[in-house]
């Protein structure tokens, strides 16, 4: 598998588990229905996230959005957004843990799965033979701006921002020149 | 009209640069070919049954002249010489070559014009009443939310890989000429009791397979929400819409099988727990894009025109022509002049390139520079000044553009069909060429009045024959062409579904059906009474007995 953040590839700290009785070590990635479980075990600073299937209602993990280091969504296929929505929630609802997107994914949803939230992705490596790293990161500067407000942590331009700001130096030098206008009479 | 600034600019050629990207990568093996499809449909680009088919957006089907004659001019360097307009107010060209598309691309994005979005599972072309601006019965122009909502769904990073295709139409008028009730969404501007101005929201309507009547999500939405209450929407549908069944994915199915009440209660939640003040457009940007669409200079003109009733006193077919193709206008002494791209005999909506020009020329002459493109395949001139009426029509009458017969049964909405499509069963283009022949009669046009036929090569219903007064639906049926026929549809505020009238029938044999059903109505109409009135008050009866007499002997 192949880890990827804004800037290219990373290594995995997590190691995912399927049984409670594997929950050991610094970094432990658990299946959403161990995860009360796993939290209520945690030893010392261990680092615990949890991987949900697309289907996984956000509601139900709010009350652990503290003590989560990093949330996993499965991407059945590259076709299937649903993951790109439950990002959005995840975010406006206050998660603010790592957050990763995982499955078939291809490059130019890159720049999409990190407007909406994630922070990285992780592909097969039968995807990461055909585009390695290096298309990955090239497909974050192909679309340099956005319409949608609040999307994207400023990584790209905000087109309804920049147009607000455009307006705000106007609306300034406008009243300047009437302050200056005032001041002349 | 709009007019992009640097930033619309920058994103559409980006886009364009982004495609060239997908192409090459798609041939050194980057990406697979299950990868690539879905990446060049969201750039309008399908392969048909003969060549690509390219599908250019012209949102809520408003162009300029100069648009008109670049889109002339890909159709003569890249295409046959002609492009098709649909019934989403976009056009097609169904000749490019794969190696040219970056080309045309790049060709449309001079005129501020481009493919994004007009195919694929995600947001698709915003369309709209075509006189938006210029209708008498209309309570606020809807461009500025229809540009709106073009912004806010291009490219949207949430949306883009949706269960299914997700159409928004909007209209600001009275009277439904956007199929609002046969969209996935459907925008109305409203006021409030207290003159606000806002939104009526209508949801999971849907043709198609399962035509579905959309409906009524949100009273009155206030305006600044708009866009923070479509991400709630989009998001429901998003995460809640179906996945295991192409056929049932479209919001229509989500909301019959929640139930309205249950789907609005979870669009709500979903809305209030969204901060729309980092979501919304200020007013200050509404403001600016509304201001692209202040009425042009428009002269102080009596209400009506002398020089218009003279020429029409001279000439029976101009006065056709203006008792047909001529809309009332908000302005007095000026009216909406509809083009039709139905000459009898020729495939519904075409238009060759020397009749682009031509509109072109007309559009800067006599209608400020703009022409709309109609969901029913016709080009209007939105702001004509009736006295340039007689003008206009001599002109039009050079391209065999003059034909008076909008609204009227020769005025056939019709899907490429098997001619063209990959999806089609059958053909419609040559079913729809025989009809206008059938019944070109101008006199008898005349009498029969107001009908519209719709009709599709396929159950998927791009030509809308679910609302046509008739419908026909191409099928195959063991090796042949049949074509069945429903009558009573309704496209408009009187949104219905049509209702089958008997067996499928060969395509020899449908004009015949028709003169029987249209025949039933000349008999028994009441003074005053149309087609689609006379078929609410008499029922499907009496209209299945007389279709019988001809279904009968070819079976």
């Amino acid at each position: 598998m192949l880890l990827l953040d804004r800037s290219g590839a990373k290594s995995d700290l997590f190691a995912r588990i399927e049984l409670l009785a594997e929950a050991h070590g610094d970094h432990v990635l658990a299946p959403f229905a161990l995860l009360a479980d796993v939290l209520a075990q945690r030893e010392g600073n261990q680092q615990i996230g949890v991987f949900i299937d697309n289907t996984q209602k956000v509601t139900a993990l709010e009350p652990f959005f503290e003590q989560l280091a990093l949330i996993v969504v499965a991407f059945p296929s590259g076709t299937d957004g649903r993951g790109f929505s439950i990002a959005r929630q995840l975010r406006e609802r206050g998660y603010r843990g790592a957050l990763r997107a995982s499955g078939p994914l291809f490059s130019d949803e890159f720049p999409q799965a990190l407007a909406c939230g994630f922070d990285e992705v992780e592909v097969t490596d039968a995807s990461a033979a055909r585009q390695p790293a290096a298309q990955w990161v090239a497909a974050l500067s192909r679309i340099s701006l956005a319409y949608q407000r609040d999307f994207n942590n400023g990584a790209t331009l905000n087109i309804l921002d920049e147009r607000r700001a455009a307006r705000n130096i106007l609306d300034q030098r406008r009243a300047a020149r009437l302050a200056g206008e005032s001041k002349n009479v | 009209m709009y007019r992009y600034d640097e930033f619309d600019e920058r994103l559409v050629r980006e886009r364009v640069a982004q495609f060239a990207s997908q192409i090459e990568r798609r041939l050194d093996g980057s990406l697979s070919d299950d990868e690539f499809k879905p990446l060049r449909l969201k750039n309008g680009l399908y392969l048909q049954l003969h060549a690509y088919m390219l599908r250019i957006a012209v949102p809520y089907g408003t162009l300029n002249a100069r648009q008109l004659r670049q889109l002339a001019l890909i159709a003569d360097r890249y295409d046959r010489g002609y492009g098709h307009f649909t019934t989403r107010q976009n056009l097609q060209f169904n000749w490019p070559k794969l190696k040219d598309v970056p080309a045309i691309l790049e060709l449309l994005a001079d005129v501020e014009m481009h493919c994004i979005q007009t195919s694929g599972n995600c947001i698709r072309n915003t369309t709209a009443d075509q006189f938006s601006g210029v209708a008498y019965d209309e309570i606020e122009d809807p461009r500025p939310v229809a540009e709106l909502i073009r912004q806010w769904s291009t490219l949207h990073p949430e949306f883009d890989w949706l269960g299914r295709k997700f159409k928004i139409a909007v209209s600001g008028a009275t009277h439904d000429r956007a199929v609002l009730r046969g969209h996935d969404v459907g925008v109305r501007l409203v006021r409030d009791e207290a003159g606000r101005l806002g939104y009526q929201i209508l949801v999971g309507g849907g043709l198609g397979r399962t035509p579905m009547e959309g409906k009524l999500l949100r009273e009155f939405l206030p305006r600044e929400d708009l866009l923070a209450y479509l991400e709630a929407v989009l998001r429901t549908y998003n995460l809640e819409g179906r996945r295991d069944n192409k056929y049932k994915a479209r919001i229509k199915i989500l909301v019959h099988e929640t139930g309205i009440e249950k789907f609005s209660a979870m669009v709500e939640d979903e809305f209030a727990r969204i901060d729309g003040t980092k979501i919304n457009a200020d007013p200050e940007e509404q403001a600016r894009i509304a201001a692209y669409f202040a009425p042009p200079a428009y002269e102080d003109l009596p209400d009506v025109s002398r020089a218009l009733e003279d020429a029409q006193a001279q000439d029976e077919v101009l006065a056709r022509f203006v008792e047909h193709n001529l809309f009332r206008h908000k302005r007095k002494g000026y009216a909406a002049l509809t083009i039709s791209l139905k000459p009898i005999g020729e495939a519904p909506g075409d238009a060759s390139s020397e009749q682009m020009r031509l509109v072109a020329d007309l559009a800067e002459k006599y209608s400020f520079g703009e022409i709309r493109v109609t969901h029913m395949q016709n080009l209007v001139l939105p702001h004509v000044k009736l006295d340039d009426v007689p003008a206009i029509y001599a002109a039009l009458a050079t391209q065999n553009l003059a034909t008076p017969n909008v609204g009227l049964i020769t005025d056939i909405l019709c899907c490429p069909g098997l001619d063209y499509c990959a999806l089609a069963t059958a053909r419609s283009i040559p079913l729809a060429q025989d009809l206008s022949k059938h019944f070109a009669d101008t006199a008898k046009q005349k009498d029969i009045g107001e009908l519209n036929i719709k009709m599709s090569g396929c159950i998927n219903a791009c030509g809308h024959h679910h609302v046509g007064h008739i419908g026909i639906l191409g099928l195959e049926k063991k090796g042949q062409e049949s074509y069945q026929i429903t009558i009573g549809g309704d496209a408009t505020e009187k949104f219905a579904l049509g209702e089958l009238l008997g067996p499928g029938l060969p395509a020899e044999h449908v004009p015949e059906a028709l003169d029987k059903v249209v025949g039933v109505y000349l008999a028994q109409r009441q003074p005053g009474e149309t087609f689609i009135e006379a078929y609410r008050r008499l029922g499907l009866a009496p209209f299945k007995a007389a279709f019988r007499e001809v279904s009968d002997v070819v079976a």
